[in-house]
């Protein structure tokens, strides 16, 4: 690689260091919905964008492994479903106060994680893809053989989260913030994460994993560290998932739910963090108002995504940054 | 558990890994040769399963409705090469990986439009219909013996293929290094589309063959391509002599441990807590011996020579 591309290379990597334009003006615009619902917005909007928010906790997530790591996970619901099912299944057993569900929620996701993420990592491109998925696949399985948690039906849940006895979880606005501030957290956090010493040696392991090793660092380490970490924050979108249906089951970590994943941070720009989010955002209003149009909307789903891949590159951040939106430094 | 039974899980095992065989063989030599990753492989086990109900009711014969199935999924196949998966082979996994992705969105939602949600079947032939009795009066179906034989015998036309004619030269040469056999003056491109027809025509194949024995729905080509998935990992990529052995362990050891976890679980369990756990240990069982493989020897059992 020559040094003016590796200048553009760390310039394109570096989400933390770009003016964060677009990510103001998305958090704004976020913030300030329930004002636009109370202003004659369809309501429906709220809930549509509390689950879209929820998906790009996940997304973005998946963006640190995939997008800044350059690990192409097919397995990342398995993380989102057992978030979900933690939380459920202690929701179930009267334990709803969620200063007690979540760390749980994240040992149980930072153990599947290490486990089978150390088996994973052990391969790189195509089979990590096929290896991902079939742990993906056999968290679903095991989840339809919980029978005494409802099976392939799935769980309903009769009551939701508490913190420490308040239930800031039943007003549907006061969910929505907590979404959002959960969302902004995460998007700090790993915008952190990417910015520092490890998020770079993490960046430039994918560029070239033998230099980064020859250099000293210990490359299956920082992935393995990263993966972990990523399966943990799509773990508390799992969390809020569970909270907002009121329900849980394995559908939710079916392997399409994976496939959406990735093109949710294909959609908005691989390694872009706000990316993600607007991907995420993006993929449900275009998924609500197909499935309005008709029952069959995958028919056209399914070909809107081929003609994104063969057509586009860079994704909505990229557009955005085409028509001079989004700023390169 | 008996022996007669034993033997008849053994059968169903072996059944299961021949059709895992002819999927994952396609699959394996499409990615050994042309570094694509096809997740719409699985929909094209799916097509060849609907064609051929489609084609056997039509002709009435199951023979002529097999070959017209396979046609016909050989026609999709190729048109799907031409529009959409020619353009992805020098594209990243990712993009190979979302697109194709998109595909089975496409095709299972289109094959619930044309042949509707309800599961439909094959009937089983009538010249292959009946019992075979084994030891103990213990009986097999024909069919299922049928469908082990004509995998095995595709199996050896598929090794005869590769091994002994120049096409399979030029196959095995590819799967090792592709821009070499482009610039030693072969036509890359074609023996890309061979190798696609190839694979496609062995999916169909197993779908329509399983057909008669197995319910068709749509989303039954997404359990076969995991399975098919976690075969090939096992196996070692882009090998088809992998590809047989993963194809079957797998079969024999998901069946097996679905039939046996719950005799077993129950010498030191309750009965109930031995059906439940039974239930979900069984359904993870390939995949803590695909793991377990990947830990031993993260290159597969049998990894194709040549690459790295």
């Amino acid at each position: 690689m020559s040094l003016a591309s590796a200048d553009a290379a760390a310039r394109r990597d570096a989400p933390a260091r770009r003016r964060p334009v677009v990510a103001i003006i998305l958090f704004g615009l976020l913030a300030l919905l329930p004002v636009a619902v109370s202003l004659g917005l369809p309501p429906h909007w709220m809930t549509l964008v509390t689950r879209a928010m929820i998906f790009g906790i996940a997304a973005l997530s998946l963006d640190l492994i995939l997008g800044v790591g350059g690990m192409v996970s097919f397995g990342h619901a398995a993380f989102v479903g057992i978030g979900a099912y933690v939380t459920g299944i202690m929701i179930t057993e009267g334990r709803t106060d969620a200063l007690l569900i979540l760390p749980v929620v994240l040992a149980v996701c930072a153990l599947f994680g290490a486990v089978t993420g150390f088996v994973s990592l052990r391969t790189r491109g195509v089979t990590f893809i096929m290896i991902t998925l079939a742990f993906g696949q056999m968290v679903y399985f095991l989840a339809q053989a919980l029978s005494a948690y409802g099976g392939d039906d799935g769980l309903t849940l009769y009551e939701r989260s508490t913190i420490l006895g308040f239930d800031p979880f039943k007003n549907r606005i006061g969910f929505f913030y907590v979404v959002l501030g959960v969302l902004l957290a995460c998007y700090g956090l790993v915008s952190v994460i990417v910015a520092s010493r490890f998020g770079r040696v993490l960046r430039a392991a994918r560029e070239n994993a033998t230099r980064v090793s020859v250099t000293g660092f210990h490359v299956p380490r920082i992935r393995l560290v990263a993966y972990v970490i990523s399966g943990m924050i799509a773990g508390l979108s799992g969390f809020l998932l569970a909270n907002q249906t009121e329900f849980v089951s394995p559908a939710f970590m079916s392997w399409p739910r994976s496939g959406e994943l990735i093109f949710m941070v294909v959609l908005g720009g691989v390694g872009s963090l706000h990316g993600a989010i607007i991907g995420a955002l993006a993929f449900l209003f275009a998924e609500d108002v197909l499935a309005g149009w008709t029952e069959h909307w995958k028919v056209i789903f399914g070909p809107m995504i081929v003609l994104f891949v063969l057509f586009t590159r860079g994704g909505i951040v990229g557009l955005l940054r085409k028509l001079g939106v989004a700023r390169h430094d | 558990m008996t022996t007669g039974l034993l033997i008849v899980q053994i059968l169903n095992g072996l059944q299961l890994g021949i059709l895992l065989f002819l999927v994952a063989a396609g699959l394996t030599l499409v990615f050994g040769v042309m570094d694509f990753i096809n997740l719409a492989h699985g929909v094209q086990y799916m097509l060849g399963a609907y064609l051929a109900v489609t084609f056997v009711g039509l002709t009435g014969s199951f023979v002529l409705g097999l070959v017209l199935a396979l046609a016909a999924a050989l026609v999709i196949g190729l048109a799907l090469e031409f529009l959409v998966f020619r353009h992805l082979y020098d594209r990243d996994h990712l993009d190979q990986v979302l697109a194709t992705f998109g595909l089975i969105l496409l095709l299972n939602q289109g094959v619930k439009m044309v042949w509707g949600a309800a599961p439909l079947s094959v009937p089983v032939p009538a010249f292959l219909s009946g019992n075979v009795a084994l030891l103990d009066g213990i009986l097999y179906p024909t069919y299922r013996f049928a469908l082990i034989g004509a995998g095995l015998a595709v199996g050896a036309l598929l090794w005869f293929v590769v091994e002994k004619t120049r096409t399979g030269m030029l196959l095995r040469a590819g799967a090792s290094n592709a821009p070499m056999v482009s610039a030693l003056g072969v036509d890359i491109n074609k023996l890309f589309m061979i190798v696609f027809a190839f694979g496609t025509m062995l999916a169909a194949f197993a779908g329509a063959m399983a057909a008669p024995i197995l319910s068709v729905e749509p989303g039954m080509g997404d359990n076969i391509l995991i399975l098919a998935f976690v075969v090939i990992v096992v196996g070692g990529i882009g090998s088809i002599r992998g590809a047989f052995v993963g194809a079957l362990i797998v079969g024999l050891v998901d069946t097996l441990g679905r039939s046996s976890m719950n005799d077993l679980l129950r010498l030191f369990m309750s009965a109930p807590s031995a059906r439940a756990a039974g239930a979900a240990l069984s359904s993870m069982l390939i995949y803590l011996v695909m793991a377990i493989v990947l830990f031993v020897r993260p290159e597969g059992l049998l990894p194709a020579k040549g690459r790295s």
